[in-house]
Order: structure tokens, then C-alpha cells, then sequence
């Protein structure tokens, strides 16, 4: 029998202070993602907004990593596997001060750092450079066994993509995690159940995922990843784990947050956004108008 | 039941390039602390078996899986350690997109070290023999490609990738091999030397390849014909410099390597030549087609790179310069 995943939550609440921080900066890093997008002309809105509380959780309260500390080799590591959400990576360094808003908004033009995917020669806070899926999630761990073989307390987290699991890469990598035994290894899966051309399960199945991960050797917590507390609770129970790399297979909507993108396949690739359909996304945020104008009247 | 002795590892006795690189690395692991060598299931044929012995706890297990291992070495890069990946030339192809993006692209310093290139693989045949991995590394931005002519150059050039900063593709080879150099050899990235003068042809080669372009020379010496014989082990960034001094000196070239004819040494000579002086150049290499099973020699004979090819190729190509000078002269 495979044990069954854990839903369990150390702690069911959070200091509410820090939970309304959290929103808001998940609120921040979508309305960011695609304003970016907007004026990019081109983007991957659906995983971006996917990711937005993870990735809110992740800088925000768990891992020990700072912008004035970016050469410290005891800080924490993040890796986005799924390198097409470099708007919400972005969004997210704009929001815990690695790099500006402003600048973030030059995402994928001619000169910039911010390039389509992340690329760590121009910004050295994303770690690697990803884009290739399956690459960073190999690059997450081989980081964890470097931290180890040094003897440091730093851990890795690395955000992957569902239908980046059909890549093999990954399973050579979840394997040799397991092998290993990277407990400072932590993977979270943003399982939004659709890829670039369809849903996971018509394009290749990728289930029961939660089995394959614990019948690989890992510690696997299943939770909804739009929900704060228990991102946080996720990742306190992660920490806890010895001997193993800790899963969190995060059960998420592409798109969340603006409706006419939540779980419509065109809002999955990339796309162009009219200025139109950019205000209506950030007003469906929840975006004041003057927020709408801060945003898209943003001149680079 | 009786006991019998474990069974011995074909070509892995004598001065192959695999193990002088085994050895030096050994022997270099207590000069490098940050060095680890990442292995998949193949220790015992890229010579690294000798590190995992003397440093087991920088030994690095993949399990046959190359394209983690490739990924994971530019995240070991990446937290400060020095990683040396280490799997068969046709594997490093299956990682190449690993060692593009997460080691190239990012600028990690990670060696790539390959053993078992080209047809030197032998009898495990056209599967196992990869012909296309120079060109392939050498399109990579910023990859240093490396390919050492005998053992105490492999261990020299072994100190040397160790000491450079950033990434690099280095070709071993898995037969015995005759010994070039003694022990004043001196090996420096991006340098060819003049192994032997002459003044009708530049023979520029490259690992194997380099013994057959001397042998190549004294055959045609006999024929009065002098050709120069270029060791050249750095195929990236390669020797402008040197080959500019022997198009000047020699009018004509031979490149012989233990690969495809396309993209590899041969395409780097020729790039360089036709922007500086152009020459005449044969190119002595596979082809463009597959290996197959067979003895190394014999193979090397059958595919058009042993000694007698290269000696050829020579005589062409002198016979194309003494062309151009006649037609140039009317």
C-alpha cells in the first residue's frame, strides 16, 4: 500500500499579521505578472497567476534569503523550474525588494535583464537560468548536495510545472533526490491540470502523482495553493522531514485571480494582451483604477 | 562452487587517455577541495574509478541518468563546488541541452570530461561511437573544447581545465595510447604546437589522430614530400595564431580527427583560415556518416582516418597548392 498523503497541517493558523502580509503580496506579484505581460506584448499569464501565492509563501515567510545577502552561501536557494512564470518570479523579487517594479516591467525587451525566462547572468537573485523544463528541478538538487556536502543548514526549493513532470529528466531527479536522501531538497509542484496545448490529462497523464512521488522515496503533503495557511503549514511540515526530499503537490487554477483566464486554455501559452484586456485582469484583482493606471500608463 | 576471478576490464590496462585522466584527477583532488566527480554507472570505463577509491566522499553517484547529472553539476557550480562530469562522449550528446542551458548559458564552471570518443571505442560499434561531439560542444557559446593527444598531455591538460574558470569539454579516449610527449611537455588552453617542421603541408590534429598524422609525415618524408605536424588540443578557442604563422609557412593544410568532417576541428581550422589567409585544406575525419564495430586501428584504417588517409590527404593537398600557384602564375 502506498501511505496516504498527508493533509495534515502542524499549525492550522498563522500569526494573522503575517497572513495578511503574505496576500498581499501574492495580490501584488499577480497584478505585477500581468502588467509585465501587458507591456512585454508577449507572457505565460495562466502559470504566472498559478504560482502567485507559492511564490508569495516561499519570499515571504519561509526562506531565509535577502537582498543584501544574495552572496551569502548560507542562504536559501529558489529555483523556478517552470521558468515560463518568470513573470511572477519577477513580480515576486519586485514585491521583497531584489530588484524594482519599474524594472520588472521591462520583462522580455531588448537590453533587459528580465528576460523571457530567468537567466541568472543578468540576475543573479534567480539563482539559474531555467526555461527548459525539468532542467531546474536537476539544478535544485544538485545545489541541495552541494549545501550538504559543504555541511550547511541552507535549504532548496524548486517550483515545477505539471506538465513539466513529463519530462524523464524529472524522474531521474526525483530518484536520485530519494537516493540521496536531500532532505534539504523541497519540490512544489503547481498543479494548475493544464499544459500549453490542453489539459494534463488529454495531453499525457500525469496521475496519481501524489503515489508516484512516495512510491519514489519522497515525502509528499497535498494541499490547495491558493491557500496561505496552508502553503505555510506545508512547508513547516517539509522542514520537519529528515532523511527524505519533501513534495508539496500544490492544487492550484491557471489564471486564478482574473476569471476570463481561469481555466480557459487560451490563457495558457503565451499571449499578447490588449491594453483592454490587461486593465479588465487588474481590475478583476481587484485593482483600484488609479492602481490600473499606475500599471499600464507606466512609461519604460 | 569454485571461485573465479572477477573478470578484467577490456582497455582499461595500459597508457590509455582514460586513465591518465583518472589518475591526475586522484591525484588533484587534495590541491581542489570544492572538486567532486559526478558518475553515471561508468567509473570503471571513464577512469574515474581511481577517484571514486582515493575520495569516495566527493564521489558522486547519478545512476544512468545523464541529463540530471549534466543539470545537477551546473547547481553543484552553482553553490561553489567544482564539478567534474564524467560519462561516455555519446551520453554527454544525450545531455547536451543540460550542458547548454544549465551550465553554459548560466556560466558554470563545470568540466565535461568524455571518454570512449569516435571510432577509439572499438568493437561496442556505430551506436557507442560518437563522431559529432566536437561539433556539438563547440557550438555551445562560451565552451572551451578540449581534446589531449596522449597521456602526459591528458594529465596535464587535467591540472589545467581545473584551474581555468568556466566551462569545458574534454575529450579522453578508451584505447592504449602511444605515448608523443616526455615529460617537458607543456599543455596551456588555446595552444597548438609544432610537433614536427615541414614545409609542403600543415598537418593539424588532434587526439588520436595526432600519432597517425606523425606517422603520416615520416611515410611521406621517404617520398621527399616534408610535411608539418600541428598538435592541436584545443579545438576551442583554437590557435589563430599558430595557423596563421603555418599558412604562411606551409600554403596548405590537413585537419585529421576522430570525428564527423563537419564542425569539428576541421571546420575550425577552416573558419579561421578563410577570414586570415586562405589555404587549400583536406579534411581527414569520418565522412558524414557512422562508425560500426571493429578494432580501433583497423577501424580507423576502414573509415578513412589512419595514417595512409592522412598521408593521402597530404599529397591532395599539396597538388591543389601547386595548382593554385601554377594557374595563379599564368
Amino acid at each position: 500500500m502506498v501511505a496516504a498523503v498527508s493533509l495534515r497541517s502542524t499549525r492550522s493558523t498563522h500569526d494573522p499579521k503575517l497572513m495578511a502580509r503574505l496576500a498581499a503580496a501574492a495580490h501584488e506579484i499577480r497584478m505585477l505578472s500581468i502588467a509585465a505581460i501587458y507591456h512585454a506584448g508577449s507572457g505565460h499569464p495562466g502559470g504566472a497567476l498559478s504560482v502567485a501565492d507559492i511564490l508569495a509563501v516561499l519570499y515571504g515567510a519561509e526562506m531565509n534569503v535577502w537582498p543584501k545577502r544574495l552572496d551569502d552561501p548560507d542562504r536559501d536557494r529558489f529555483v523556478l523550474s517552470k521558468g515560463h512564470a518568470a513573470p511572477a518570479l519577477y513580480a515576486a523579487g519586485a514585491h521583497f525588494r531584489f530588484c524594482k517594479a519599474e524594472d520588472a516591467l521591462t520583462l522580455r525587451k531588448l537590453g533587459s535583464p528580465f528576460q523571457g525566462h530567468p537567466h541568472v547572468a543578468d540576475l543573479p537573485w534567480v539563482e539559474t537560468s531555467t526555461g527548459s523544463l525539468g532542467q531546474g528541478f536537476s539544478v535544485a538538487l544538485g545545489m541541495a548536495m552541494g549545501l550538504k556536502l559543504q555541511k550547511r543548514q541552507a535549504r532548496v526549493y524548486t517550483v515545477l510545472g505539471d506538465g513539466e513532470l513529463q519530462e524523464g529528466e524529472v524522474w531521474e531527479a526525483a530518484m536520485c533526490a530519494a537516493h540521496h536522501r536531500l532532505d534539504n531538497l523541497i519540490a512544489i509542484i503547481d498543479y494548475n491540470k493544464l499544459q500549453s496545448d490542453d489539459t494534463n490529462a488529454s495531453i499525457m497523464s500525469l496521475e496519481p502523482l501524489s503515489a508516484k512521488f512516495s512510491a519514489f522515496g519522497w515525502h509528499v503533503i497535498e494541499i490547495d495553493g491558493h491557500n496561505l495557511d496552508a502553503i505555510v503549514s506545508a512547508l513547516e511540515e517539509a522542514f520537519e522531514i529528515a532523511g527524505k526530499p519533501s513534495l508539496i503537490l500544490a492544487h492550484t487554477i491557471k489564471g486564478k485571480g482574473v476569471p476570463f483566464m481561469e481555466n480557459v486554455p487560451e490563457w495558457h501559452g503565451s499571449v499578447k494582451l490588449t491594453r483592454q484586456q490587461a486593465e479588465d485582469a487588474l481590475m478583476a484583482l481587484g485593482c483600484s483604477t488609479k492602481d490600473v493606471a499606475r500599471f499600464i500608463d507606466v512609461r519604460n | 562452487m569454485s571461485a573465479t576471478s572477477a573478470p578484467a576490464l577490456i582497455g582499461s590496462s595500459g597508457d590509455s587517455l582514460r586513465e591518465a585522466f583518472g589518475r591526475a584527477l586522484s591525484g588533484l583532488a587534495e590541491t581542489y577541495p570544492h572538486l567532486v566527480v559526478l558518475d553515471a554507472d561508468i567509473a570503471g570505463g571513464t577512469g574515474v574509478h581511481h577517484f571514486r577509491k582515493s575520495h569516495p566522499e566527493r564521489f558522486l553517484q547519478f545512476g544512468i541518468a545523464e541529463q540530471n547529472m549534466m543539470a545537477a553539476a551546473g547547481g553543484l557550480a552553482a553553490v561553489g563546488m567544482l564539478p567534474v562530469v564524467t560519462t561516455f562522449a555519446v551520453f554527454c550528446l544525450r545531455a547536451l541541452e543540460q550542458a547548454r542551458l544549465s551550465i553554459a548559458y548560466a556560466k558554470r564552471n563545470v568540466k565535461i570530461v568524455a571518454s570512449h570518443p569516435g571510432l577509439d571505442v572499438g568493437p561496442d560499434g556505430g551506436s557507442a561511437q560518437a563522431l559529432e561531439d566536437l561539433a556539438a560542444f563547440r557550438a555551445i557559446p562560451g565552451m572551451t573544447v578540449i581534446s589531449p593527444a596522449d597521456p602526459i598531455e591528458m594529465a596535464l591538460a587535467t591540472k589545467a581545465v581545473l584551474d581555468f574558470d568556466g566551462p569545458v569539454y574534454m575529450r579522453t579516449g578508451r584505447s592504449p595510447c602511444p605515448r608523443l610527449f616526455g615529460d617537458e611537455h607543456r599543455f596551456e588552453i588555446g595552444k597548438g604546437q609544432i610537433l614536427r617542421d615541414g614545409i609542403d603541408a600543415t598537418i593539424v590534429a588532434c587526439g588520436v589522430e595526432v600519432s597517425r598524422a606523425l606517422k603520416a609525415a615520416e611515410c611521406l618524408a621517404e617520398e621527399g614530400i616534408y610535411a608539418r605536424v600541428v598538435n592541436m588540443p584545443t579545438i576551442k578557442p583554437i590557435d589563430a595564431v599558430l595557423l596563421a604563422k603555418c599558412a604562411e609557412e606551409t600554403s596548405a593544410f590537413v585537419t585529421a580527427e576522430d570525428h564527423n568532417i563537419y564542425g569539428g576541428l576541421g571546420g575550425a581550422v577552416a573558419e579561421v583560415l578563410a577570414k586570415t589567409r586562405p589555404a587549400p585544406i583536406e579534411f581527414v575525419g569520418l565522412a558524414d556518416r557512422f562508425g560500426e564495430s571493429g578494432e580501433p586501428q583497423e577501424l580507423a584504417e576502414h573509415c578513412g582516418i589512419g595514417s595512409a588517409s592522412i598521408a593521402d590527404a597530404c599529397r591532395r593537398v599539396i597538388a591543389r597548392k601547386m595548382h593554385a600557384t601554377t594557374v595563379r602564375a599564368a
